[in-house]
């Protein structure tokens, strides 16, 4: 196993334990499927709990929201590599198209700056392929418990 | 689509919003609350255990406040406006104030700008107290055919 392949695999198992402690994200069924330093993809099932337009069967745009949050929230935990608590500041969701009913639904994250207190996160949401993405987000993160707060680690994605 | 926009004209006039609730799956699935309270479009979201995000605290999670949010802007459009279509949104934008304790959250709703086309709506959420919203959010949807 080369240094890169054991580094995403420790990414993944901060992901999972991340994804694993908060009970919404279980709820809605979205697990981690890949790590890297900086980045997470999830992957969030079809269900028809989830539907936000009867007529459509298409997801709703706040299942998104959960989804992105989370997500983007992951990505800020494997960057830092240590346990340390986070909070969301803001996050902001366009959404490009329609999602598809019946499909699974993919976010990657990609935590692009962290600062002292800041972390800086973009996400795409996509369906059929990465290139065609269904949503774009950006989004920021407070670092609120640093070392003191060691035992509140792996978690964060609420606000 | 006209059976969906028939059901929605005969709860409008029924004045029976939560029926509106009802018919959305992830609204019940998050457990969201619709009344008009003095007179005015008011959401609340009950606490429940699968709300949490952060078990530590506890919190609630930031996408099911946002959820919850977004689907008040959606419900308080259907309500109010003119369109007997679902509106699709465009764009969601949330602030993060302070964390989501695990008790009832109160969510209402300002329709900035209602074009032929384009709503823009503004969306705050508090808990017990009006004064200490735990988060807003701006959202713009798409009311048109």
């Amino acid at each position: 196993m080369t240094v890169s392949q054991e580094a995403g695999g420790d990414r993944l198992a901060i992901a999972r334990r991340f994804f694993d402690a908060i009970a919404h994200g279980r709820l809605l069924g979205m697990t981690p499927d890949e790590a890297t330093r900086d980045s997470v993809l999830a992957r969030l099932p079809y269900r028809e709990e989830l539907v936000g337009n009867p007529a459509t069967g298409v997801i709703h745009g706040g299942v998104i929201t959960t989804l992105v949050d989370e997500t983007s929230g992951a990505a800020v935990l494997v960057t830092l590599g240590t346990p340390e608590a986070i909070a969301t500041l803001d996050l902001r969701i366009d959404y490009l198209s329609p999602a598809e009913p019946h499909r699974d639904t993919f976010a990657r994250s990609q935590c692009y700056r962290i600062t002292r207190h800041i972390a800086f996160v973009r996400c795409t949401v996509y369906q059929s392929a990465p290139d065609s993405p269904i949503a774009t987000s950006m989004s920021t993160f407070m670092r609120t418990g640093g070392r003191r707060l060691r035992r509140t680690a792996r978690v964060g994605a609420s606000s | 689509m006209s059976g969906l926009a028939e059901r929605i004209e005969a709860i409008r006039r029924a004045g029976d919003p939560q029926a509106l609730v009802d018919m959305v799956p992830y609204a019940r699935l998050l457990g969201v609350v619709f009344r008009e309270v003095d007179g005015l479009p008011t959401f609340s979201l009950a606490f429940r255990d699968g709300n949490i995000g952060n078990p530590y605290l506890p919190a609630l999670h930031g996408g099911a406040i946002g959820g919850f949010m977004e689907n008040a802007a959606v419900l308080h459009l259907i309500w109010t406006g003119e369109s007997r279509h679902v509106p699709r949104v465009v764009d969601f934008s949330i602030d993060y104030l302070r964390p989501g304790r695990p008790e009832t959250v109160i969510a209402r709703c300002d329709v900035w700008r209602q074009g032929s086309r384009v709503a823009n709506v503004g969306i705050r959420a508090w808990q017990e107290d009006e004064t200490r919203v735990i988060a807003t959010a701006r959202a713009h949807f798409l009311v048109g055919e």
